[in-house]
């Protein structure tokens, strides 16, 4: 109970902090823009005989490179800046656990993901005005991207622990984020199948983002791909409370 | 209320706090003194929770700061040495989050902004607010669930002397019914507002007494300062040292027909000074000034503490060997 008001009282200060800074309404109007001009500029999406009124090969293709930029952005400075101004020693001197602190923190920067995310509802009512979309489908879309966006966050979020510089952060977890897309991607898992061996394929497959993504976004929201991101996440959230506590030991 | 026990911190190979200990009780104001970097910062981290000990014991109240963690900083109020904010919030959005989440109410973030003097800024973002305003929001956030034991890392730094005086009378009107660590670069603060005084030294306390038997250290303490005119300096010179039990007088200034000096006595009570008014009486000299001197507080820190400046390596690279 106590957990829960606490956790509540740093998402409340933490999501006006994302929104007071301006920073919040800037990365959303990006995200939003970007994802609809890459839909409408660089795909078929008005061609003759485009059918992809479900999106999946379209608009969904997109958010996953956006997300790994928009992600770390929103939560560079979760830890870093704390730990840069000082403020960390007041909030860890506070009655409340590391864990409050890091889960509402966490809580917080996703709302702002989020809610970047469901600022593209626009081309979901677009496809439903002018055909007739698999539902489940954009479901499946808006999903993966919701899970994707929440593990690249938790990444970001053990990076800021490390540093106190939002501006290393960004980019630390920006590489992290890209390099786990890039083991998963089909040539790479090719070229490990076919010059390794299959187990290193399959681990890589398993680890990189890509395949989850992928899957998800086609609506199949399977049990592996959710435990592989609650797991991710939950594994970067312990090793954030790790760095904060080791720091300080 | 706060006992510390054998208290210590390395930061790698650097020892920086060296089994440290101290009690504070209820109406008791430690002031914390020490050069820079002599730990007294860590040392009051460590008491507040944020800093893990390498070894010993914190008690707060009885409970355990590193077994209690959530239990003994509800007790705690604490302003960090660099009053850390938000500066992005409000000072009145800012002291509402510090009193939700120690489970207070609007009217405590009203009468602490009232204490603190923050009326004319509450609603003014912290990032522009001066110096002096943010230590004092900061302030505020300690003191506004009105615990029980209070830890102020330099709550006096950056304000101007008028809001100094204001902070130290609040320190000592706190003090009546709390238990408060305050540690200060400024010894006259330690006078103003302390019952007891601590000096820590290269991560060790060196000194622990009230304020008079910190005093009393110095070498200065018991001197006797005499100004007596009526006679050569020369001749009043001699006589003041053929009175029992002075070992020495120290000239200060000395003309044809007065004599200003420091008297050094064997034993320091009151008698040389009888002894000095009667000698007076019977030359038929005028008595100017007679003065025991007290002794002064920055003369005992300068003594028993080593400037960061001199610090004598080898001495301390021999002592950690034994």
């Amino acid at each position: 109970m106590n957990a829960l008001k606490n956790i509540s009282i740093v998402f409340k200060r933490e999501l006006k902090a994302q929104f007071n800074s301006m920073l919040a309404y800037v990365f959303i109007v990006i995200f939003v823009l970007l994802s609809m001009s890459l839909t409408f500029l660089l795909d078929d999406f008005f061609a003759p005989n485009a059918q992809d009124a479900s999106l999946e090969f379209s608009f969904f293709r997109w958010p996953m490179w956006l997300l790994m930029f928009l992600a770390p952005a929103v939560g560079m400075r979760l830890w870093a800046e704390e730990q840069r101004t000082g403020t960390i020693e007041l909030l860890l001197t506070m009655p409340i656990s590391v864990w409050h602190a890091i889960v509402g923190k966490f809580l917080a920067a996703l709302s702002v993901i989020t809610i970047a995310i469901l600022c593209t509802f626009p081309v979901v009512l677009t496809v439903a005005y002018l055909g007739d979309p698999d539902n489940g489908t954009i479901w499946g879309g808006y999903i993966a991207c919701i899970f994707y966006g929440a593990g690249a966050l938790a990444i970001t979020c053990a990076v800021s622990a490390l540093t106190r510089s939002s501006v290393a952060c960004l980019i630390i977890a920006l590489s992290i984020c890209f390099g786990q897309l890039l083991i998963a991607i089909p040539p790479v898992l090719e070229y490990a199948a076919d010059n390794w061996n299959g187990a290193v394929a399959d681990v890589l497959g398993s680890l990189g983002t890509w395949s989850h993504y992928t899957e998800m976004k086609r609506g199949v929201i399977s049990l592996a791909n959710v435990v592989f991101y609650l797991s991710m996440i939950g594994f970067c959230l312990f090793l954030t409370s790790v760095v904060i506590k080791s720091k300080r030991a | 209320m706060i006992s510390v026990k054998n208290l210590s911190k390395s930061f790698g190979p650097k020892l920086a706090v060296d089994s440290v200990s101290f009690e504070v009780k209820k109406g008791e104001v430690l002031g914390f003194l020490g050069p820079n970097g002599a730990g007294k910062s860590t040392t009051m981290r460590m008491v507040t929770g944020y800093l893990p000990p390498t070894s010993g014991e914190v008690e707060i109240d009885g409970i355990n700061v590193v077994e209690n963690p959530i239990q003994a900083k509800q007790k705690i109020g604490y302003l960090p040495e660099s009053a850390p904010l938000y500066s992005d919030m409000t000072v009145s959005s800012f002291l509402s989050f510090a009193a939700e989440i120690r489970g207070k109410e609007s009217t405590d973030v009203e009468s602490a902004i009232e204490t603190c003097f923050l009326e004319p800024v509450k609603n003014q973002s912290i990032d522009t607010l001066s110096k002096g305003y943010r230590h004092r929001t900061c302030l505020a956030q300690s003191i506004l669930h009105d615990p029980e034991i209070l830890i102020l890392d330099e709550p006096t730094d950056g304000l101007d002397p008028n809001q100094k005086q204001e902070v130290r009378n609040l320190i000592k009107r706190m003090g009546e019914d709390k238990a408060i660590i305050f540690s200060t670069h400024i010894l006259e603060e330690v006078e103003a507002a302390c019952t007891r005084a601590i000096i820590i030294d290269q991560g060790s306390v060196v000194a622990d007494g009230t304020p008079e038997q910190l005093k009393g250290k110095s070498k200065a303490a018991g001197l006797l300062s005499v100004s007596i005119t009526g006679m050569a300096g020369s001749g009043i010179l001699s006589e003041i040292r053929s009175l029992r039990d002075v070992t020495d007088v120290t000239e200060l200034s000395s003309t044809d027909s007065s004599f200003k000096g420091k008297v050094h006595s064997s034993k320091k009570n009151n008698s040389l000074s009888e002894d000095v008014f009667n000698l007076c009486k019977d030359k038929g000299l005028l008595l100017q000034e007679l003065k025991i001197e007290e002794g002064r507080l920055d003369d005992v820190f300068r003594e028993i503490t080593v400037a960061d400046t001199k610090i004598d390596k080898e001495s301390k690279a021999g002592k950690e060997e034994e």
